[in-house]
């Protein structure tokens, strides 16, 4: 099923409209356990082997709530500068489908553990952007189908489908922002720079995985455009299965222009779900709110309230890790960085790394240079986020601090670097497989020098006359003989101190 | 011998067994051969587990052979309502939906009894997931009630009240949401015991309406179920709504019952429930148990809780709006009856049909109304204004409980009446349990102890008493005394009158 679609120009879009957005952010908690039960909570398990009565739903069973999980929830409501509920409850949202065991999903519905709090995002050129926070509340994850046959790969038209449970239960936060406006033009860079924000702040706060691409951040999109002379926002679409960063800004910039053209043309926009298609970059129309449920909610009588005490959220308070823009702010600071140095090293997604490196003995300029001009090509050449490399910051600054000494030249560096992303182990190892190590005897060097100066007797009386420059030659033809493992300024020392 | 053992009292049993004056595997094959002897007539169980049963007793009588410590109950049989899962034995909840499901897992109260050496013989019959007042709801069959087989044992736990009032166990356990131990227990002459919310788990009863259902004892004696009562009762981190407080002192406060003395206790009898549509005889029968209480030294007053009479509506929108969501798990996907999986249709349409095949009637007229109750534009009117009622209920009660210790009423306006009688009549079926719902709403405990036979149709009557949260201790202490003086006013206890069942082999 393919639909054309008439899309508006972007300026025009941004002339005639203003883009109104709302980001729903569901985290999946790295929790030990499940939200009420004691199965494991871990990606990536065979089907239905992290299952029991309470996370299948059978009859009988009842949940228990995750104190871990109720902690986390409030540690990052206070991150998001939130306020905390002094009492909160659990809901059931009453709706059947298949992968939800108790064809109910425990959430908060009127009751937020976490509310009223707002996120600070950086932009790419620096500045900052508030974006207000309506609420953080809890809920569980549902299981997951997956649908064979049919073209779609969805429920309709599947031939059967196939249930695994394991996802059934994971202890999930539903972030939920006031609707951003003012943005312009930016919307779409708003919406990225905000669920990257999210994101490292989640990481900072060591509650999740953050992993976009294995489903534990979900971000859906609300989207719609007020003309410029409106007083109200318009109808809005929700698009989901934004499933990367950049997937989020496509998602939204699609979404613009696609209204935009469909309210130029005197149409209207429906209310619905939306699919976004990674592929294309499009979205395409999910079910439509008009035959969606009545989700029933009421109190989730099995649990009982929630009441966290002043004195725990202080406490909580309390161990609240340095957070993602402090930390900018201070390595900006201490490494006297200017703005364009520290937006290159953020928007590298490279700040943790680097000061990883830092700490492991390298200085910030080394460590910059390796992280954000080198290792983010070779992260966007392999099609991985930086962090996922396979490369650690300790292993980067041995390989700097082997270059220090000498014993690597940054060209041999380069290779040995590329051998340990290629998975031949730890940097020494594909030192000694590769066969890298630098020349270092000078014997053995001068040996190699005696031979290019004989071999080009011009060049060697030029330099006898002072001139210094002609070494380069003698140099290059060195490098050639010991297959670049030596050290090129050494190489030049000895040239100069033979011809003197 | 045989006969002795199937109307002996729990307490006799387990004092009997533990003295090896007779074997735990004796009592239990008593009880199997009188279940053979009579359950064609009564219906009670759903099923029997004879080689489990036989297992358990076995294994006592091993332990008490070894010299092993063994609980106050160790090897005396029970009957387990078939709302409470049982690791590989069926549970049906009394439904088509959930034929031949085999539980993988023990509730909390069957792991507690198997814990404390009960001999667990089999599941009791039931209104289709507790739904009902007469066990006439039940997918497989009614309950006949063995003073009349020609009448409701009561429900939801008809099954559980009339084994004990047919001697095929000395004791059982029901849930009670709106009356369903209590109910049973007046129209069969047994004891019943709703205990306070929170104090009996809920982990593994398949859940009718989760803030109401509590488990509870059932037995032919106070004292026995007092010490099922222990037994089962107490804080289960699996149950986040039970209590994490000590049980209360109930087998203590039998014994202490057991004395005879009330002086000092304070009675209030609620004056809503009377009057019209009360039978002469269970008014006749109440009136004179509140007499003896007088006898035995209590204090007696009348205490007026008018928001009870608001509590049958309130608990029909609560109830059954709790019971659409608990009841949307049962759809063929997981365990249970599956229709219409042909291939040719989608999960959608095997839920649904799954969904119209397996439950009935009854069960879907309180969905429908438990599903509109929780409507959009519809849930602060019914919903939410029935938690109102909720609220105003336990204020009576709070209010009630600052002058008196316990309450008494009758535990149901009838005595049982003829199966068949009311099935076209909700209205009047959902009466039977106008008396005990409020306890239900309020969370607190409540029990029905016989008070005698009506004196026009010669069945049982129930005398409620109820006693504040974590009070349980008080209404026993009531009930015990109470017991004493009606066997001896009687001549004898009220369940020696049931008559001989006829022979009629499963
Ligand atoms: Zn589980």
């Amino acid at each position: 099923m393919t639909s054309v679609h008439e899309l508006m120009d972007y300026a025009e879009v941004i002339e005639r409209f203003d883009p109104v957005l709302g980001l729903e952010v569901h985290v999946e908690l790295h929790t030990n356990t499940k939200m009420f039960c004691g199965c494991a909570n871990v990606f990536g398990g065979e089907p239905n082997t992290q299952v029991c009565p309470v996370c299948l739903g059978m009859p009988g069973a009842l949940p228990a709530l995750n104190g871990k999980a109720v902690e986390s929830a409030i540690r990052i409501g206070l991150a998001l500068n939130c306020e905390i509920a002094e009492w909160c409850r659990f809901a059931r949202k009453n709706y059947f489908y298949p992968d939800m065991p108790k064809n109910f999903q425990t959430s908060q519905y009127d009751e937020p553990i976490a509310f009223n709090g707002y996120l600070d995002v950086t932009l790419d050129d620096g500045s900052l952007f508030r974006v207000e926070i309506e609420r953080a509340h809890m809920e569980e994850d549902t299981g997951k189908s997956l649908h064979v046959g049919g073209a779609t790969g969805r429920i309709h038209g599947a031939e059967h489908s196939l249930l695994d449970y394991n996802r059934a239960g994971v202890p999930l936060i539903e972030i939920v922002t006031k609707p951003i406006t003012g943005t312009g033009e930016r919307a779409p860079e708003v919406a990225r720079a905000y669920v990257t924000a999210l994101r490292d702040l989640l990481k900072a706060l060591d509650v999740s995985d953050v992993r976009m691409d294995q489903g534990s951040l979900r971000c859906d999109a609300n989207v719609s455009l007020m003309a410029k002379d409106a007083t109200e926002f318009g109808t809005r679409t929700e698009t989901k299965n934004v499933n990367s960063l950049r997937s989020v800004e496509r998602a939204v910039r699609f979404e613009m222009t696609r209204q935009a053209a469909l309210l130029a043309s005197g149409g209207e926009i429906t209310q619905e779900t939306r699919h976004f298609d990674e592929s294309t970059g499009s979205t395409s129309s999910g079910r439509t709110k008009e035959t969606a449920e009545d989700y029933r909610y009421f109190p989730e009588p099995d649990l009982v309230p929630i009441a966290p005490s002043r004195e725990w959220v202080e406490e909580l308070r309390g161990t609240l890790p340095e957070l993602p823009w402090e930390r900018r702010k201070r390595v900006q600071q201490e490494w006297s960085l200017t703005d364009a140095e520290l937006r290159d090293l953020v928007n590298a997604g490279a700040v943790d790394l680097v000061t990883a490196t830092v700490d492991a003995g390298a200085t910030h300029a080394e460590a910059r240079s390796w992280w954000v001009a080198y290792l983010t090509k070779e992260a966007n050449a392999r099609g991985v986020e930086l962090a996922e490399l396979g490369i650690t910051p300790a292993q980067i600054a041995r390989v700097i601090a082997l270059v220090n000494s000498g014993e690597l030249t940054n060209k041999l560096a380069r290779e040995v670097v590329t051998g340990v992303l290629d998975g031949e182990g730890e940097p020494e190892a594909v030192i000694e497989a590769r066969g890298l190590k630098v020349v270092s005897d000078d014997s053995a060097l001068e040996k190699a020098v005696d031979e290019a100066l004989a071999a080009q007797p011009d060049v060697a009386a030029k330099i006898r006359d002072g001139k210094v420059a002609a070494a380069g030659a003698i140099v290059g033809a060195v490098m050639k003989a010991t297959k670049g493992q030596a050290d090129a300024k050494r190489v030049r020392e000895l040239i100069i101190a033979r011809c003197s | 011998m045989t006969a002795d053992l199937t109307r002996a009292t729990a307490a006799e049993l387990a004092a009997r067994i533990a003295n090896r004056e007779v074997s735990a595997v004796e009592v239990a094959q008593a009880h199997l051969d009188r279940i053979g002897e009579v359950d064609g007539a009564v219906n009670a169980f759903l099923h029997v587990d004879t080689e489990g049963a036989l297992n358990a007793a076995r294994k006592v009588d091993e332990d008490i052979a070894a010299g092993a410590h063994v609980g106050p109950l160790a090897g005396v049989p029970i009957a387990l309502k078939d709302v409470l899962t049982t690791e590989g034995v069926p549970t049906t909840v009394g439904s088509k939906i959930l034929e031949g499901w085999i539980p993988p897992y023990d509730a909390t109260v069957t792991r507690r009894l198997k814990e404390a050496g009960l001999v667990i013989l089999g599941k009791t019959n039931m209104d289709e997931f507790a739904m009902g007042s007469s066990t006439e709801n039940s997918a497989y069959g009614p309950t006949r009630n063995p003073w009349d087989t020609d009448r409701i044992p009561g429900g939801s736990g008809g099954g559980s009240a009339a084994a004990l009032a047919a001697f095929e166990a000395p004791l059982s356990i029901g849930t009670d949401t709106g009356g369903s131990i209590r109910q049973p227990g007046a129209v069969t002459g047994t004891v019943g015991v709703k205990p306070t919310y929170g104090g009996v788990s809920r982990y593994g009863l398949v859940a009718f309406s989760s803030s109401l259902d509590q488990a509870g004892p059932c037995a032919r004696t106070v004292l026995d179920a007092a010490l099922l009562h222990e037994v089962i009762a107490g804080y289960d981190p699996m149950d986040s709504t039970s209590i994490d407080a000590p049980v209360p002192p109930v087998v203590a406060a039998a014994r202490e019952g057991a004395n005879g003395d009330l002086s000092g206790v304070r009675v209030g009898v609620v004056t809503q429930f009377s009057g019209e549509g009360y039978q002469p005889g269970v008014l006749r029968s109440f009136e004179a148990a509140v007499a003896q209480l007088k006898q035995l030294g209590a204090e007696v007053v009348e205490v007026s809780c008018p928001s009870f009479d608001y509590a049958l509506p309130a608990y029909y929108l609560i109830a059954p709006s709790e019971a659409s969501s608990n009841l949307a798990r049962f759809d063929a996907m997981r365990y249970g009856i599956r229709v219409g999986d042909d291939g040719t249709r989608s999960a959608e349409e095997v839920m649904s049909l799954t969904r119209e095949a397996g439950f009935g009637p009854e069960v879907k007229r309180r969905i429908m109304i438990g599903t509109y109750a929780l409507s959009s534009g519809y849930y602060d009117a019914y919903y939410g204004s029935a938690q109102k009622v909720r609220t105003l209920i336990s204020r009576d009660f709070d209010a009630a409980f600052a002058t008196v210790d316990v309450l008494v009423s009758p535990t149901t306006p009838t005595t049982a009446f003829p199966i068949g009688e009311r099935t076209n009549d909700p209205m009047a079926m959902y009466k039977a349990d106008l008396c005990t719902i409020p306890a239900n709403l309020a969370g607190n405990a409540a029990m029905s102890v016989p008070s005698g036979l009506s004196d026009e149709d010669g069945l049982p009557v129930g005398l409620q008493i109820m006693a504040p949260a974590l009070q349980d201790h008080r209404m026993y202490r009531v009930a015990a005394a109470y017991e004493v003086a009606r066997d001896a006013a009687l001549g004898a206890p009220v369940i020696s009158g049931v008559p001989q069942l006829a022979g009629v082999a499963r």
